[in-house]
């Protein structure tokens, strides 16, 4: 059988990730240090683990409301209410997800018709385009500038902007550059937004790691929360990568629609994840402050090594990734990584895996201990010393 | 708390080098910052926290609750105070409730916690009663757990 025959021409165009190339490598070398994770290092704190094992000694084994249990949807309805400054009816304007990336999916093919286009700012997460070409959508890339820390660039939306956008896209903090969005920058962006009668999906996984200045959720902003989408999770803040459990918070009308997608495709999120869930909203904001802080002492320690050993690094405002600039040295950011690797055993992702505008860049995680930040930092020092001799030779020669 | 503090209660490795590393300050630096930590209290000292099973097969602990009684001038200071001293006392903590101290000993065998609690502990004017409690098996000390957790072992070492 001849495969191009058979699947959809339009996953036959997806690029393959970056990230699944660069993974196949990193796993033949057991002993390298990994800065290319992209999740948190802690453990889920025991209260949570604790809460979803208690649920399965008490049988709860069932599916639940296909919107998520709904004491799981008050829980979430009162934390985005006092955190993200937006409040929603946890009857009808909440759906549990399966992870942000189940929500980011489902909303993109509640919205799309064939063709319409999608504004996202790039480097992003590695999901977004493919997300919105399996929606049949066209994806339209803005750059975000390392001069401005990869921060929110209103008027470089604006410019972007065509006939047939329907949708902003937004991740701030975002993965890989950190960069964050602030209140006057998302003021003007709202108002655009208003201007062009766009949807907004705002993907703010990373809100809780924010390191300097308050975290603004996009809906919170004067006549935004009836066009936006807010999606949120448990991963990132909470550490709890493998529950797979996120939430959307839209008008009834766009979560209704997302539900009639999520109920065919996947009926609802795992109640054990959904009870983990509860409890971490309920009891769980304590140790989410402390792992912040870890991660603020570590991105303060790496971002000075980077720029001490001549990477040029902005200090990422939010996220756990530092994402310092590798151009300077005459490689590829790919030709970096893999270098990098090879020599010196420390694995970090080339930024071109989070689209063209990432080119240039490496993105390094600071989710892991010390002892191995210092160690890792110790050796990609090494590395771009021998890389600053060899370019000297080759200027001599 | 000094950033030091911090990073000392998380790094399993407490060298200067290292730690100047870690906090962008110079070696003397640090020096002279963990002195300062030494001379106003803050810092009492480090001991290596090792698993109950690598220690001397003999050595055994007990938890023992202590009555004394208080006195007009310094309550329970000065016998709490007294009873610390003993090299055996690993702890010393005064109590609310069925009793006033709560004692935790160490010693190379049972036999040589029985003999500072029938010989020394309580045969110290003031102290009215004591019921020992020996300690079989630990789970935590410290903030660890003794046994290892499974964790992130499957974490894959690259993702999106």
């Amino acid at each position: 059988m001849n495969a191009d025959d058979y699947i959809a021409d339009h996953v036959k165009s997806l690029p393959r990730s970056g990230i699944r190339d660069f993974f196949a490598i990193v796993s033949e070398m057991p002993q390298a240090i990994s800065l290319g994770i992209g999740e948190p290092d802690f453990i889920t704190p025991w209260k949570i683990r604790e809460a979803s094992i208690f649920a399965l000694e008490k049988g709860k084994t069932s599916y639940t409301d296909n919107r998520g249990l709904l004491s799981l949807r008050r829980e979430i309805s009162t934390y985005v209410a006092s955190f993200f400054g937006a409040e929603y009816d946890p009857q009808s304007e909440i759906l549990v997800t399966v992870g942000v990336s189940e929500a980011i999916d489902v909303a993109l093919r509640a919205l799309l018709n064939p063709g319409d286009k999608v504004l996202y700012h790039e480097p992003c997460y590695v999901s977004y385009a493919p997300s919105v070409t399996l929606a049949h959508g066209q994806a339209i890339p803005v750059g975000t500038s390392p001069e401005d820390a990869f921060s929110l660039d209103p008027e470089a939306f604006e410019k972007a902007w065509q006939p047939g956008c329907k949708i902003l896209l937004l991740n701030f903090p975002t993965n890989p550059t950190g960069g964050t969005a602030d209140r006057t920058k998302l003021e003007r962006l709202a108002k655009f937004a208003v201007e062009k009668d766009l949807i907004v999906i705002s993907d703010e996984i990373y809100a809780e790691l924010t390191y300097e200045g308050e975290h603004v959720g996009i809906a919170s902003l004067p006549g935004m929360q009836e066009r936006t989408i807010l999606l949120h999770g448990f991963s990132k803040g909470f550490a709890m990568t493998g529950f797979r459990v996120g939430f959307a918070c839209g008008p009834d009308w766009l979560i209704d629609a997302m539900m009639k997608i999520h109920q065919y495709c996947m009926m609802c999120a795992p109640i054990l994840s959904q009870e983990a869930a509860t409890e971490a909203l309920r009891n769980g904001t304590e140790q989410v402050v402390k792992m912040r802080e870890q991660y603020h002492k570590r991105r303060d320690f790496l971002v000075r090594r980077f720029n001490e050993m001549g990477l040029a690094c902005h200090s990422p405002r939010g996220s756990f990734y530092a994402f310092p600039r590798v151009r300077d040295f005459g490689l590829s950011e790919i030709d970096f990584c893999h270098r990098l690797l090879r020599e010196q055993e420390v694995a970090v992702v080339p930024g071109s895996a989070f689209g063209a505008h990432g080119q240039g860049h490496v993105r390094a995680s600071f989710s892991t201990s010390y002892e191995k930040l210092v160690e890792a930092a110790d050796r990609i020092e090494r590395f771009v010393k021998n890389l600053s001799v060899e370019s000297i030779e080759e200027a001599v020669v | 708390m000094s950033n030091l503090l911090d990073i000392l209660q998380e790094t399993t490795d407490p060298d200067p080098s290292k730690l100047a590393n870690i906090l962008g300050l110079s070696e003397e630096e640090v020096r002279a910052q963990v002195q300062e930590l030494r001379s106003d209290g803050s810092l009492l000292g480090w001991v290596p926290l090792i698993h109950p099973s690598r220690k001397e097969s003999d050595e055994v602990r007990a938890v023992i609750e202590v009555k004394i009684s208080p006195e007009r001038e310094g309550g329970f200071d000065r016998l709490a105070q007294r009873i610390s001293k003993f090299d055996e006392v690993e702890a010393c903590h005064l109590m609310s409730g069925a009793y006033d101290l709560l004692v935790i000993v160490q010693g190379k065998n049972l036999h040589a916690v029985a003999t500072f609690v029938s010989e020394r502990l309580s045969t110290i004017e003031g102290v009215l009663s004591t019921a020992t409690h020996f300690l079989l098996r630990s789970y935590k000390e410290h903030g660890h757990l003794l046994s290892k957790e499974g964790g992130n072992s499957e974490m894959p070492p690259v993702s999106a």
